[in-house]
């Protein structure tokens, strides 16, 4: 494996641990979290087969599912947004299969960036939510949840990422 | 064939994306439903070997508590010991060790949550026993202030908790107190995911009479829960009118347990199968 394998793998367990043991457990006003772990899917490297980001997306859903209980839902969501992404990557940045290659988040500007992962995030968010809900009742819930931590989420993407780009 | 090798090639992406999302859809759904065999809960030896270190390390930070409140068990169990001596002092005629060596009911398992969510519509915990030491499916789990909820999935070593605080739970429960015409007053707890304090008492009949801070009792009607563990309190009647649903404050702080007991009912299989006989 290479160099950029092996740090993809820190990555997938280190986030897989982070959201089981510390995130899970913010519970801000006792119902808020940060679902970091999908940052994952932002930051794997654009490639032509799709085969890995689709079976990577399911199985780090999957095993978040494992630590919280939830049966599938993490894993839908996730797959569901790795499936997705290239779609909102062509749209977004206006850029083809053939920019792969040189394709990098820390190069695009700011906005673009911001409004990708926004998409992304709160497509997961949703999706995640009503799973969890698993019912048409309380439905003000699943918004108003998916809202609060989906801008919880972004704002601790956002720093996280400031600081781990500063070297 | 070829047009269907052909369509194969062209959606591999949207097939493979349709797979996986059927399997989350199963395993959902799968973890809705009762009485199923559960892979992917917390009840398994990595998740659950994981939340025992963390566990290990964050019982540290609230010991005190942990003492107080084991002090106070202590001092209520005293007072248990102390009442049933009285009473055997004043009944010493009846035979009442035969009950005690040959027909005990229930055994009572300790163990320590390594797991605890609240904030779900459908909240599980995780507690560190499983098969060997004789836990298995749908047993009580208590502790010295009462009810929390009842095991589902159960692992060698771990098991998981169906919470009171869960949409599918129902607990069958009475007041505690007889009424003025000597009648105890039966119904059903469940909750509606809105207030992790409070739960919802349903089927009471409507001539009961309650009023506010009554203290609500399981029936011991179930096989799983032993009569008389406490569940909290009446704070509210406003919506017995209309729809005949009292509002009921647990005594148990959800967010902040620790300590357990499951309850093995030794009887169960036995009332199980006389009552599946009464429903053919």
């Amino acid at each position: 494996m290479s160099r950029r394998g092996f740090y993809l793998l820190f990555v997938f367990i280190g986030l897989i641990l982070l959201q089981a043991l510390v995130l899970n457990n913010v519970l801000l006003f006792d119902r808020i979290n940060p679902y970091l772990y999908i940052a994952f899917i932002f930051i794997y490297p654009f490639k032509k087969n799709r085969f890995p980001i689709i079976s990577l997306g399911f199985l780090l859903g999957l095993f978040v599912d494992l630590f919280s209980d939830s049966g599938g839902a993490h894993a839908f969501a996730t797959t569901t947004i790795a499936f997705l992404r290239p779609y909102f990557f062509r749209t977004v940045f206006q850029k083809t299969e053939l920019d792969y290659e040189f394709f990098s988040l820390k190069q695009e500007s700011f906005g673009k960036v911001f409004n990708f992962i926004v998409i992304l995030t709160f497509i997961h968010h949703f999706l995640l939510f009503s799973l969890l809900n698993f019912s048409f009742h309380n439905f003000f819930y699943v918004i108003s949840n998916t809202i609060l931590s989906g801008i919880f989420t972004l704002i601790v993407y956002f720093l996280g990422s400031f600081i781990v780009s500063r070297k | 064939m070829q047009q269907l090798i052909y369509f194969i090639q062209k959606f591999k992406y949207v097939l493979f994306f349709l797979l996986l999302q059927l399997i989350s859809l199963f395993l959902i759904i799968n973890n809705h439903s009762f009485h199923r065999s559960k892979f992917i809960s917390s009840a398994n030896s990595i998740s659950g070997g994981i939340y025992k270190n963390r566990k290990s390390v964050t019982d540290y930070l609230n010991l005190t508590e942990q003492n107080k409140a084991l002090v106070k068990e202590n001092t209520y169990l005293r007072n248990a010991i102390a009442l049933l001596k009285s009473k055997l002092d004043t009944t010493a005629n009846h035979l009442v060790l035969d009950t005690i060596e040959y027909n005990q009911q229930y055994q009572y398992i300790d163990g320590i949550i390594t797991k605890n969510e609240y904030h779900k519509a459908y909240n599980y915990l995780t507690i560190n026993r499983g098969q060997k030491d004789s836990v298995s499916s749908e047993m009580a789990v208590i502790n010295h202030k009462g009810v929390i909820g009842v095991t589902d999935a159960v692992s060698n070593s771990y098991a998981r908790v169906r919470s009171i605080l869960n949409r599918n739970n129902e607990l069958n429960v009475r007041l505690k107190n007889k009424d003025i015409t000597g009648n105890y007053y039966y119904g059903s707890v469940s909750w509606d995911t809105k207030d992790i304090q409070i739960v919802q008492l349903s089927d009471i009949p409507r001539q009961a009479t309650v009023s506010l801070n009554d203290t609500i009792v399981t029936s011991g009607r179930s096989a799983i829960f032993p009569e008389g563990i406490p569940v909290g309190s009446i704070i509210n009647v406003d919506q017995r009118e209309n729809n005949n649903i009292i509002q009921i404050k647990l005594f148990n702080d959800m967010k902040s347990l620790r300590d357990i007991h499951v309850i093995n009912n030794f009887h169960k299989n036995e009332i199980q199968n006389i009552e599946k006989v009464a429903n053919e």
